[in-house]
């Protein structure tokens, strides 16, 4: 019997999840989010989608090229670094605005430092923030869903420096299905929380991260306005708490990988977005609660070590 | 129901459909078999037979150095061939006695019946089983006897007997519970008698509820012996996971079931134990899984010790499509071959042939730091960190991170979507650490 064998080391079965199926779940987690933009904010927000997209991709691409690795977009991360980065923005955004955002996203934030799994910030938020604090104006020109574009304000302006909800603000049904103003991803609050839950059904997050995150600011914005339901509701659904806490803060690559330490993680986020939109200058918090608490993972990690089985006092006899 | 289980662990698809309902079938008598000196984690055995020699079935061919060692026993009766250094499922060369079967079988006229229980004390016992060539027969092969003779000071109170069987696609254990169940038990009552043990648990995975009904039956009078449904998930079978499965007992890092007074033992090697009092006959066929989408037939055969692996390939029709990786053991653990020459041996708990397609390396692709890995290992290590100082050669960082605590299930790489070898890599830093360890001692 002449046969060429394969002698390798155990375990010889592998799982089937690959890199590429969790990114596609990702994708698929995010459609529904990405079809209410498009039916609230019309041809624009299709617009914007395929320009951030396509940019992140062949940003990747042409890095990759240059640096003569090997071409990973099969792996759809920079798709969905570009979608996520899209349904972080206005409607309204000129069309170079996802076209400079995917790009530094990719190119700066991921392939820099060593492409998928190195970045140790979330490249869409990273984008995203950079965007905002460089083009503040074009950052944050909210129109209100429809055809026409009429600017108008995002719920948590509303509720800026305020223990209560002002009569004027939008509807709280209409913050849950989308019918508001604000960056295209982070209206329709039950979509996106539909796909985080598909997400955790699939098991390429854990429940644990948006829980607590959502759950610490539900909590402390209770407390601030005295135990106004009406309010700490709206700061749920308002903003990017959504998107934030289902499909940012549990980003594997920028995030903890102890379990301890992503509860941590999640709460960090929590506190530091409560903070900053009831006391800081701006009325969102997501985003730089994200990136501050990524750049402490490692050391999070380090302290929350799980206990080895077996690290226990020996009892010799 | 709550079935018992450990924290961590994977769920790889079973695959044990093809041979969970053949009941065992008696192998063709090998011709030639190949007794290797070495079944058994210790020090190799030495032969005392030479060139020329008749043996018969049940006489011992290699005797035992060492304490952490048994000795082995001729499995067909013939002429010795050859006494030389040969290819072992292992991997390495091992001095074998090779003998060519007359057909005869011959039983040795020292073999007879060692008396019952009542009659037997723990030394006795424990005499009769290292004489017996017996050894873990869930693939470790670490010599009984040692098992049963602990220091002065450390009491057992408690056994364990390992029926999870948690590899996919073997399923030697499971016909052996549902084929054999009073010799099970009558094994594990010798080992109780042996060390004195009051409270006995047989642990069967709950995906094999025949098993789990017969072993119940079989112990339906025994109040000290309980039998135990524990989640079916890998690696339920790891000796430490079942201990705190059983007894929510925590093994302490590098020590011993017997630090926390429990022994365990697989279903198979109780068997044995039965089969040797009740017979004498030492330790020289066990049941072995042949199974694997390139093997024609699978089945489960009751093979002779030294049978070489492709007779018993053979005797399964063959090949049904080129083969492209065997191997002996699981899936998880198991040890892939270089041929099909090796001879199979008292660890031999399953031969597996794959397909090409089977074989091929899936691309590895970026850490995402995911923290799968993390989540599935049954001792709580981070095999992502490990991995990556083991390759970066950083091997201090590997230390701290506890790699010597991994208990190589293979569970991390399992999940890896990324694909990442990780038990590959932990192991090399796991040699690396104690090399130097072994360095500094010096």
């Amino acid at each position: 019997m002449e046969e060429r064998l394969v002698v390798s080391s155990s375990p010889h079965i592998l799982g089937e999840d690959t890199t590429s199926k969790m990114m596609l779940d990702v994708i698929i987690a995010l459609l529904p989010a990405t079809i209410a933009a498009m039916f609230y904010f019309r041809s624009s927000a299709a617009f914007i989608v395929a320009l951030a997209i396509i940019t992140a991709v062949l940003a990747e691409a042409v890095v990759q090229k240059i640096r003569k690795q090997p071409v990973t977009i099969k792996d759809l991360s920079a798709v969905v670094t570009g979608l996520l980065l899209a349904l972080n923005l206005p409607a309204s955004a000129p069309w170079w605005i996802p076209v400079v955002g995917s790009a530094f996203a990719i190119i700066i934030v991921k392939q820099i430092f060593g492409g998928i799994g190195q970045n140790f910030m979330n490249p869409a938020l990273a984008a995203r923030i950079m965007m905002t604090i460089s083009w503040p104006e074009q950052m944050t020109r909210w129109v209100a869903p429809g055809v026409d574009s009429v600017s108008a304000a995002t719920p948590l302006s509303f509720v800026k420096d305020a223990t209560a909800v002002p009569g004027n603000a939008p509807e709280l049904m209409d913050m849950l299905f989308g019918n508001i103003a604000g960056s295209m991803g982070e209206t329709s609050a039950i979509l996106l929380v539909l796909g985080g839950l598909y997400l955790v059904y699939r098991g390429v997050i854990s429940i644990k991260i948006p829980a607590i995150y959502i759950g610490t600011v539900a909590v402390a914005t209770l407390l601030y306005s005295g135990f106004d339901f009406y309010f700490m509701t709206y700061h749920l659904l308002g903003g990017s708490l959504m998107i934030g806490a289902f499909y940012m803060a549990t980003d594997y690559a920028s995030g903890c990988v102890t379990p301890k330490g992503r509860m941590i993680f999640a709460f960090g986020c929590g506190v530091l977005t409560t903070v900053i939109r009831l006391f800081g200058g701006y009325p969102e918090g997501v985003g730089f609660s994200i990136l501050i608490m990524n750049s402490m993972t490692p050391f999070i990690d380090r302290f929350t070590s799980p206990k080895v089985y077996g690290e226990v006092q020996r009892q010799d006899a | 129901m709550k079935f018992l289980t450990f924290k961590g662990g994977t769920h790889p698809p079973t695959y044990k459909e093809p041979t969970a309902n053949l009941s065992v079938e008696k192998a063709i008598d090998p011709s030639v078999v190949v007794i290797p000196m070495q079944q058994h984690i210790g020090a190799p055995c030495e032969p005392i037979v030479k060139v020329g020699d008749y043996v018969k079935v049940g006489q011992k061919v290699g005797e035992a150095k060492g304490f952490v060692s048994v000795p082995v026993h001729a499995s067909v009766s013939g002429e010795v061939k050859a006494v030389q250094m040969m290819l072992s499922a292992s991997g390495t060369e091992v001095l074998s006695v090779v003998i060519e079967s007359d057909g005869r079988n011959e039983i040795d006229p020292s073999i007879s019946p060692k008396g019952d229980i009542g009659s037997l004390d723990p030394k006795e016992i424990i005499e009769i089983i290292k004489e017996g060539g017996i050894v873990g027969m869930g693939g470790a092969t670490f010599p009984t006897h040692v098992k049963l003779s602990p220091p002065p000071g450390k009491k057992l109170d408690t056994i364990i007997l390992n029926g999870a069987e948690c590899e996919p696609y073997l399923t030697a254990d499971h016909r052996i519970m549902l084929e054999s169940p009073d010799e099970i038990v009558y094994g594990l009552k010798v080992i109780m008698k042996a060390v004195q043990a009051e409270k006995a648990y047989i642990g069967i995975e709950n995906n094999k509820p025949d098993a789990i009904e017969a072993m119940k039956k079989a112990v339906a009078n025994e109040k000290d012996i309980e039998v135990v449904s524990l989640e079916t998930k890998y690696p339920q079978g790891a000796e430490k996971q079942l201990i705190t499965a059983c007894t929510q007992r925590v093994v302490p890092s590098g020590g011993l079931p017997m630090d926390v007074g429990v022994l365990v033992n697989n279903v198979a090697t109780a068997a044995q134990i039965a089969k040797t009092i009740k017979t004498g006959m030492p330790l020289i066929e066990r049941i072995t899984t042949v199974s694997g989408k390139a093997i024609k037939t699978p089945k489960n055969l009751l093979i002779k010790v030294g049978t070489p692996m492709k007779d018993i390939i053979e005797q399964c029709g063959g090949y049904s499509e080129k083969p492209g990786k065997i191997i002996m053991g699981g899936p998880m653990m198991g040890m892939a071959q270089q041929g099909v020459e090796v001879p199979l041996t008292k660890g031999s708990s399953g031969v597996l042939l794959f397909t090409e397609q089977q074989a091929k390396f899936p691309e590895r692709s970026n850490c995402i730091r995911c923290a799968k890995c993390v989540s599935v290992c049954p001792v709580y290590l981070q095999p992502l960190f490990i991995s990556k100082y083991s390759e970066n050669d950083a091997m201090d960082h590997a230390e701290k991170y506890r790699a010597l605590d991994c208990i190589e299930c293979g569970s991390c790489s399992y999940v890896c979507p990324a694909k990442i070898p990780l038990l590959q890599n932990i192991r090399v830093a796991k040699r690396s650490i104690a090399d130097k360890k072994r360095k500094q001692a010096k």
